[in-house]
């Protein structure tokens, strides 16, 4: 009896003492649900990590100038880990009266596919996932830009800098090799350093590339590791596809050129960075809060491209870049825009000797990894057209893996 | 030599038991204090007013009946580890492998899911789910016991590194069952056909989690408060020197308490994976190995105790997660009033433990 009775007490302890300024709060979420019409859009973000990850806070970046441009509400989770997190934060931004739920990380697909099967009215939008055009679920959407070619263009830039270290005599045209921290072994990663590779190699054609893989989206120590152990390698050049600002950092220590992603990192390294490719959110946000707002639907997959503005690069580090670099990535960006240029010419690239003639990609995910679309014709490998996300997966020839085990 | 001998500013002794009031008033005072400095650390970051923040974190528990249920779907995962590692602690045997215990159940739970899906009818598969959990958990916990029984290996270290490999583990499967390829994550588990997947009851999905843990709870204390092995425990916990006096095999009993020990991680680690979760990460059991000890300890190994103990900690870690969302913090935000809360209530078992006395005047003594 007496315990119970100090159970009680302590639990009044605790409520009492919460439950002090209660009201104020839930009015709030009352009036979100009742002015809520058919043109009032709310919007919910979910993010992996924090605005220490560069990936998220482009992310954040973009959420933030395209809400206030439109003029409307939105709701931010930050640091949601790709799990059932997911689907409860998905959730509860529906609750707070969220009609579009958006989810920036891979791993956070499952969930909100999930979700969205249960919240038939609310539209749901996963950047860089790979299901939408096979759930066949009308509320679901994937979204990715060609981001291959904004990498192609900042490849550019690291070849004219590796070709200015030869032509300085600072390097031998053999040791014209540079580095890439991935991720994983995954076709996004892949099809990211590939064109990066293939930008380079359009400049310095006898150049080489290591490649080696941390296991993570965001792990700052291991991403510095893999840096050094590029450097220690002999890489000349180091650009990576992973979120922090390990590369970076290790390049700058290390006073070794750094292509980046996701935006520009030249507070980490402005005696190193020379450019950064990254996907420009902004468009997309606009696209979808618009469609919302007029009743239309929303595309499946929508690829963002450089000519929607979401393909972008930063300003270029006119310090450490190469000189005519700015020239020769505008010469290429239009030629691309022309569609004169394409990154994934099947006459630039070899896989294990030989041209590719025809490719089937594993563009319908499934367990067995199984290729189902023929993806080469033209003379070239249609990259992010059948679905918005990368599927390039190829091995070509030039690039070494230092490790596969992600 | 000086014959004077220098009395400390404060001493500190241990107390005699004090009554149970006393100590949870300091308790009471130790959580009053906790939420003050939250308070005050939160106002100055957020310039909000502290009753507002005080809301905010009970609106993290109860600000909708969907929050409701993730209190409970939390407190039942996180009180079943708890209750697992409570017989091991009343033994004295210090169980620091929670989560590796809970890993390897969930990768036997997602083993059956994946490799058995559509090749057994659905309640089999999930008997065989729940099998496979306490068998794989129950290994991982019994061979540090048995290292212990036989050759007195140090229980701490041994069930910490025994988490490693569990994760390591983990990690290898999760690249062999990846989906897509490369993607290093296998995705929701049989997201079509939801085999595997622990039935809903009465149309909640955490419904059925809650109510077995809350038998488990039950049955717990019982069995250490009315069984003869529970009275072993207690007997092996206050001396093993006493315990083999009164003919009680120690090495049984501590390799007995330990299957069970560990087969009830594993057990939580089926209930994550095929309840809630449906996936496996090596980060799904989401470090509550470690706090499921902090919930025992404070309940002082009292199972009834720990539904509260479990319920603070997920009510105060929820409302600070809601903080950090409401004001747009960062969650190592969250994480900082978490362990503001923490260090109040983990102090205040010092004092109800142990008395300061400060120095009476020096004239006295001249």
């Amino acid at each position: 009896m007496k315990k119970v009775l100090a159970l009680l007490l302590a639990l009044v302890l605790v409520i009492g003492l919460v439950a002090c300024g209660e009201t104020a709060t839930t009015e709030t979420t009352e009036t979100t649900e009742t002015t809520e019409t058919a043109n009032n859009v709310k919007v919910g973000f979910i993010y992996l990590h924090d605005e220490q990850s560069t990936y998220d806070l482009n992310f954040m970046n973009a959420a933030k100038e395209a809400c206030e441009k439109l003029g409307v509400e939105y709701v931010q989770k930050v640091g949601i880990p790709e799990g059932q997190e997911c689907y409860e934060a998905a959730m509860e931004l529906v609750d707070e009266g969220c009609n579009i739920v958006f989810a920036d990380s891979f791993g956070h697909e499952d969930y909100m596919i999930q979700a969205a099967k249960e919240c038939p009215d609310v539209q749901f939008c996963h950047a860089t996932g790979t299901k939408a055009h096979t759930e066949e679920l009308s509320n679901y959407h994937n979204a990715f830009a060609s981001i291959y070619e904004g990498r192609y263009l900042a490849g550019i830039a690291a070849g004219m800098k590796v070709a200015e270290m030869i032509d300085n005599g600072e390097i031998t045209a053999e040791q014209a090799k540079i580095g890439y921290v991935g991720a994983y072994t995954y076709a996004e990663v892949i099809s990211g350093y590939t064109s990066f590779f293939l930008g380079l190699r359009s400049v310095v054609p006898e150049a080489t590339m290591e490649v080696t893989f941390t296991g993570s989206w965001y792990d700052m120590a291991l991403e510095t590791e893999g840096a050094q152990k590029l450097i220690d390698d002999g890489c000349v050049l180091i650009s990576q596809h992973a979120d922090s600002l390990g590369a970076p950092s290790t390049c700058e220590a290390a006073g070794v050129p750094n292509v980046s992603y996701n935006g520009s990192t030249i507070a980490a390294g402005p005696n190193t960075f020379i450019v950064s490719s990254r996907i420009n959110w902004a468009p997309y946000f606009e696209y979808i809060i618009g469609c919302v707002a007029n009743g239309e639907a929303i595309d499946t997959d929508w690829t963002g491209t450089l000519a929607t503005g979401s393909v972008e690069l930063s300003e270029i580090n006119e310090a450490v870049a190469a000189e005519g670099t700015a020239e020769a990535i505008e010469a290429a960006k239009a030629a691309l825009e022309a569609g004169t240029l394409h990154v994934f010419d099947t006459a630039t690239f070899t896989v294990g000797g030989e041209t590719l003639e025809s490719y089937t990609a594993d563009v319908d995910t499934d367990e067995a990894y199984t290729g189902d679309t023929e993806v080469i014709a033209d003379g070239y490998f249609h990259e992010s057209e059948f679905r918005s996300a990368p599927y390039f997966d190829l091995q070509i020839d030039g690039i070494t893996l230092l490790d596969t085990k992600f | 030599m000086h014959e004077k001998t220098h009395n400390p500013l404060i001493h500190i002794s241990k107390r005699s038991a004090m009554p149970w009031y006393t100590a949870w008033a300091i308790r009471g005072i130790a959580l009053v204090a906790a939420l003050v400095v939250c308070a005050i650390v939160s106002v100055i970051v957020t310039g909000e007013d502290p009753f507002q923040i005080y809301a905010t974190i009970f609106e993290g528990s109860f600000g909708s009946s969907r929050k409701v249920w993730m209190l409970l779907q939390n407190i039942a995962i996180l009180l079943c580890v708890a209750l697992a590692l409570t017989p091991a602690f009343k033994m004295r045997f210090w169980n620091l492998g929670g989560e590796g215990q809970m890993l390897v159940g969930g990768l036997a739970t997602a083993a059956c899911m994946i490799l058995l899906a559509g090749k057994i009818p659905n309640w089999l598969l999930i008997v065989l789910m729940v099998a496979a959990s306490i068998l794989a958990g129950a290994i991982w916990g019994m061979i540090p016991a048995i290292f212990k029984a036989k050759w007195n290996t140090n229980e701490t270290l041994f069930t910490l590194m025994m988490n490693y490999v569990a994760t390591q583990l983990v990690a290898y499967f999760i690249i062999l069952w990846e989906v897509p390829k490369g993607a290093g994550q296998i995705g929701i588990i049989n997201q079509k056909t939801e085999a595997g997947w622990l039935p809903m009851l009465f149309g909640q999905k955490y419904m059925l989690n809650v109510l077995i843990v809350a038998l488990i709870c039950v049955a717990m204390y019982v069995y250490l408060k009315y069984s003869k092995h529970g009275y072993e425990i207690s007997v092996v916990g206050e001396s093993e020197r006493t315990a083999r006096y009164v003919g009680i095999k120690v090495g049984k009993v501590i390799i007995r308490t330990m299957l069970l020990s560990g087969a009830l991680c594993g057990f939580a680690g089926m209930l994550l994976v095929g309840g809630t979760e449906h996936t496996l990460t090596t980060t799904i059991t989401a470090g509550r190995g470690f706090t499921a000890v902090m919930v025992s300890w404070l309940a002082k190994f009292n199972p009834i105790w720990m539904v509260l103990t479990s319920f603070l900690i997920v009510f105060l870690s929820r409302g600070a997660g809601q903080i950090a969302t409401n004001f747009g913090l960062s969650p190592s935000f969250a994480d900082i009033l978490t362990g503001v809360i923490l260090f109040f209530i983990i102090g205040s078992e010092f004092f109800i433990n142990y008395k300061l006395n400060f120095r009476k005047h020096e004239a006295k003594e001249g």
